[in-house]
C-alpha cells in the first residue's frame, strides 16, 4: 500500500502576539511546527504502516525551503519519504492554486492508496485544501474523520458532526481529513531522527511537477486579499479594586448591578 | 472572464439535516436579504433546499426572507453526501448563474463548498464574518471597527464585488477577500454571527423545482448511518453569561468550580482551546477561532490568558470579566473588568456573593 499524507509548516499560532502599537502580528521568535491536525493525519497513515509494514508513506507539502525542517519532523516519526513542492511561480497561491499545484504533485508521486490531510491549518483555518485535492484528482472524500479502519479495498470511517457523527464506507483511493480525536501523534524516535538527518528530501518546482502555470500562483488565484487589518482595539476597561478576593468580588458586583448588567 | 452580466441573485445553501433546518440556514437568509437589497438591481435571495422530501420546509424560508427557493428533491439526496450534493448544486449553479452563493461554516458547509468551488473554478472564501457589497458601507465598517484606513477607495466607485472579511492567523487579524475575476462568488459563513429577520407568517414566494439529475453510481461515499450523540447540552451561541475556563484552572477538577459558577448566574460553560486540547473539557465548550464565535451579554474568561484565536471567537461580547494571576496577560488588557487574583478564591466569593445580592 502507499500512502500520502499532506502536511504544512505553520506558525505556532498561540504563540503569536499582537503589538498593541502598531496593531500588527509580533512573529519574531514564534516557532514554525507542523500543523496540529496533520500530525493526526500523518499518525494514521503511520498505524496503517504499522500493521502493514509493506505500506510506504510519503509526506508533501508545498511551501518555502524551511519547510524542510518539518518534513525532517515528518521522517523522524516514521514517514518513508518527503517531498517538498517549492516555487516562487507557486507563491501566494490561494486555496483553488494551492490545490492544483497539490493536485499535480500527488500525481507525479502517485499513484496512491490512501491520501490523508489534516482537516485545516491552524493559520489559514480553511478546511478546502482537502476537498479542492480531491476535486482536483477526481476522488472521494471524507472530512473530519474522527475514527478509521481499513477493510479491504474500503475505508470504514466515522466524520465528526457538530452533534454526533456518520458512518461512512468508501472505496479507495480516496482523501481523507483528518481531526484530532483521530488518534495521539506519537513522538519523533531517536533511529527516526538520525535517519531524516540523513534523509534526502525531494525538492520539486512548477516545471518538476508539470502543473500549468496559469493554474498556480498568486495571479491564478481566484480569490484576492482586497485589505488586511486588525480589529479596533476595546477601550482600556478597570482593573477591580479591592485587598482581599471578597472585596473584589463585592466591588465587581456592585458595578455590575449598578450599571444594570445583572 | 465569466460574462458577470449573466450572474444574478444571492443564492444561501439552506441545509437542512433529517428534514430540519440548521440555525445558520435563517441566519444566513437575513444576511442574504440585505445583501440584496444592498446589491439592488433588483437581486433577489433564493433559498436553495437539498434533500428528499424537504418541500414542506420552503413555507419557512420565505417566513424568513426568502424571495425564491430552488428545490432539489431525490430520494438520493435524503443523507448528505460530498458527491451527490455536489453534482446537484454545481448544475443549477451552472445553469442559473448566481452572482453569489454562501454556506453555513458547518462541518457539511465547510466539505460541499470547497467541493463546489474547485469543480466550478471559483474562488471562495472560508468563515466569513463579514459581507459588504457597497464600497461606502465597507468604508464606514473600516472606520468604525477597525484600525484599517479607507484611504484609497471611493464611497460611490460603483463596485458591487462582494468583500468578504474572515478572521485569519487564528483570530486577531482580519482580511477582507475578493473574488474578482470568477463567478459566482462563494462564502462560508460562521454560524452565530449573521442575523435572521423577523418571523413573517404567511410570506410568500416563488418556488423554482429543480431537474435533478442523480444516479447511484454519481456517488461514491456510502453512509452506514448517522448518529446523534447525546451530548452535554451546549448552547454557546444563545447563552446570556458564558463562564469559561482555561489553563489557569489547572486541571479537570477546575471545571467542577466553573460548573457551579455557572449554575448559579444561569450561565453556560465555554473553554479556551488550551484546556480542551488538555482533556479537561469536552471540545463541544471550546469558545475561538476553531471552536464557536460567542457574543454574550457577560463572558467570565477564567483562567485564559487570551491567545488570539480565543480572542476572536469572545471579544465581541458586551461585557468581559477576566479573572487571572497574572495582570499582563492579554485577556486583562481585553477586559472591562479585570480582577488579578487567585480564581480558585474569586469565584466562590462571586458564587457566594451572588446570592447575596439577590437576598438584598
Amino acid at each position: 500500500m502507499k500512502i500520502a499524507v499532506c502536511v504544512k509548516q505553520v506558525p505556532d499560532t498561540n504563540e503569536i502576539r499582537i503589538n498593541p502599537e502598531t496593531g500588527t502580528l509580533i512573529r519574531d521568535g514564534v516557532p514554525s511546527i507542523l500543523n496540529n491536525d496533520d500530525a493526526n493525519a500523518l499518525e494514521q497513515a503511520l498505524q496503517v504502516k504499522d500493521a502493514q509494514p509493506d505500506t510506504e508513506v510519503i509526506v508533501v507539502t508545498m511551501g518555502p525551503p524551511q519547510a524542510k525542517e518539518m518534513l525532517q519532523e515528518c521522517l523522524a516519526m516514521g514517514a518513508d519519504d518527503a517531498i517538498l513542492l517549492s516555487d516562487r511561480a507557486l507563491g501566494g497561491s490561494d486555496t483553488w492554486a494551492t490545490s492544483n499545484a497539490l493536485a499535480a504533485g500527488l500525481k507525479k508521486a502517485g499513484p496512491f492508496d490512501l491520501i490523508f490531510a489534516g482537516r485545516q491549518a491552524i493559520d489559514g483555518d480553511t478546511a478546502q485544501v482537502g476537498p479542492q485535492i480531491a476535486e482536483k484528482m477526481g476522488l472521494a472524500q471524507v472530512t473530519y474523520v474522527k475514527a478509521f479502519e481499513l477493510d479491504g479495498a474500503f475505508a470504514t470511517v466515522k466524520r465528526a458532526l457538530e452533534d454526533g457523527y456518520e458512518t461512512l464506507r468508501v472505496k479507495l483511493p480516496c482523501v481523507l481529513t483528518a481531526i484530532k480525536e483521530l488518534n495521539t501523534p506519537r513522538y519523533m524516535s531517536v533511529p527516526g531522527i538520525l535517519k531524516a538527518a540523513k534523509a534526502d528530501i525531494k525538492v520539486w518546482s512548477a516545471d518538476d511537477i508539470g502543473v500549468d502555470k496559469t493554474t498556480v500562483g498568486l495571479k491564478a488565484s481566484p480569490t484576492n486579499v482586497f485589505r488586511s487589518f486588525t480589529p479596533r482595539p476595546k477601550g482600556k476597561g478597570v482593573s477591580v479594586e479591592g485587598d482581599t478576593p471578597k472585596e473584589q468580588a463585592a466591588n465587581l458586583l456592585a458595578d455590575l448591578r449598578a450599571k444594570h448588567i445583572i | 472572464m465569466a460574462n458577470f452580466e449573466e450572474y444574478k441573485n444571492i443564492w444561501v445553501y439552506t441545509e437542512q439535516r433529517g428534514g430540519r433546518l440548521m440555525p445558520v440556514a435563517l441566519e444566513l437568509l437575513g444576511e442574504g436579504y440585505r445583501l440584496s437589497r444592498e446589491r439592488g438591481e433588483g437581486a433577489k435571495v433564493c433559498a436553495v433546499l437539498v434533500g428528499s422530501e424537504i418541500g414542506y420546509l420552503a413555507e419557512e424560508l420565505y417566513a424568513y426572507g426568502a424571495d425564491m427557493v430552488y428545490q432539489m428533491d431525490h430520494p438520493l439526496l435524503k443523507n448528505y453526501t460530498t458527491d451527490g450534493y455536489t453534482k446537484v448544486m454545481t448544475d443549477a449553479i451552472k445553469a442559473y448563474k448566481p452572482e453569489i452563493v454562501l454556506f453555513g461554516a458547518t462541518h457539511i458547509g465547510r466539505d460541499l463548498a470547497p467541493r463546489i468551488a474547485a469543480r466550478l473554478d471559483t474562488g471562495l472564501t472560508a468563515d466569513c464574518t463579514r459581507l459588504d457589497i457597497n464600497t461606502g458601507n465597507y468604508m464606514k465598517y473600516l472606520t468604525d471597527y477597525t484600525t484599517a484606513s479607507s484611504s484609497g477607495l471611493e464611497a460611490n466607485d460603483g463596485n458591487k464585488g462582494l468583500k468578504q472579511t474572515r478572521p485569519a492567523f487564528g483570530g486577531n487579524l482580519m482580511a477582507t477577500i475578493v473574488t474578482p475575476n470568477t463567478r459566482p462568488q462563494m462564502a462560508t459563513v460562521r454560524p452565530g454571527v449573521m442575523e435572521k429577520r423577523e418571523r413573517e407568517t404567511g410570506a410568500s414566494g416563488q418556488l423554482v423545482k429543480v431537474k435533478v439529475e442523480l444516479c447511484q453510481s454519481d456517488i461514491q461515499v456510502e453512509v452506514l448511518d448517522v448518529v446523534k450523540e447525546a451530548k452535554e447540552l451546549v448552547s454557546l451561541t444563545d447563552a446570556d453569561i458564558i463562564c469559561s475556563g482555561g489553563r489557569g484552572l489547572g486541571n479537570a477538577e477546575g471545571f467542577e468550580l466553573i460548573r457551579r459558577f455557572a449554575d448559579k448566574v444561569g450561565g453556560v460553560v465555554g473553554a479556551s482551546r488550551a484546556a480542551v486540547d488538555s482533556g479537561w473539557i469536552d471540545q463541544s465548550h471550546q469558545v475561538g477561532q476553531t471552536g464557536t464565535t460567542v457574543k454574550p451579554k457577560i463572558y467570565f474568561a477564567c483562567g485564559i490568558s487570551g491567545a488570539i484565536q480565543h480572542l476572536a471567537g469572545m471579544q465581541t461580547s458586551d461585557i468581559i470579566v477576566a479573572i487571572n494571576k497574572d495582570p499582563e496577560a492579554p485577556m486583562m488588557q481585553l477586559a472591562d473588568y479585570a480582577i488579578c487574583g487567585d480564581l480558585k478564591k474569586v469565584i466562590p466569593e462571586l458564587i457566594q456573593q451572588w446570592d447575596e445580592e439577590e437576598q438584598q
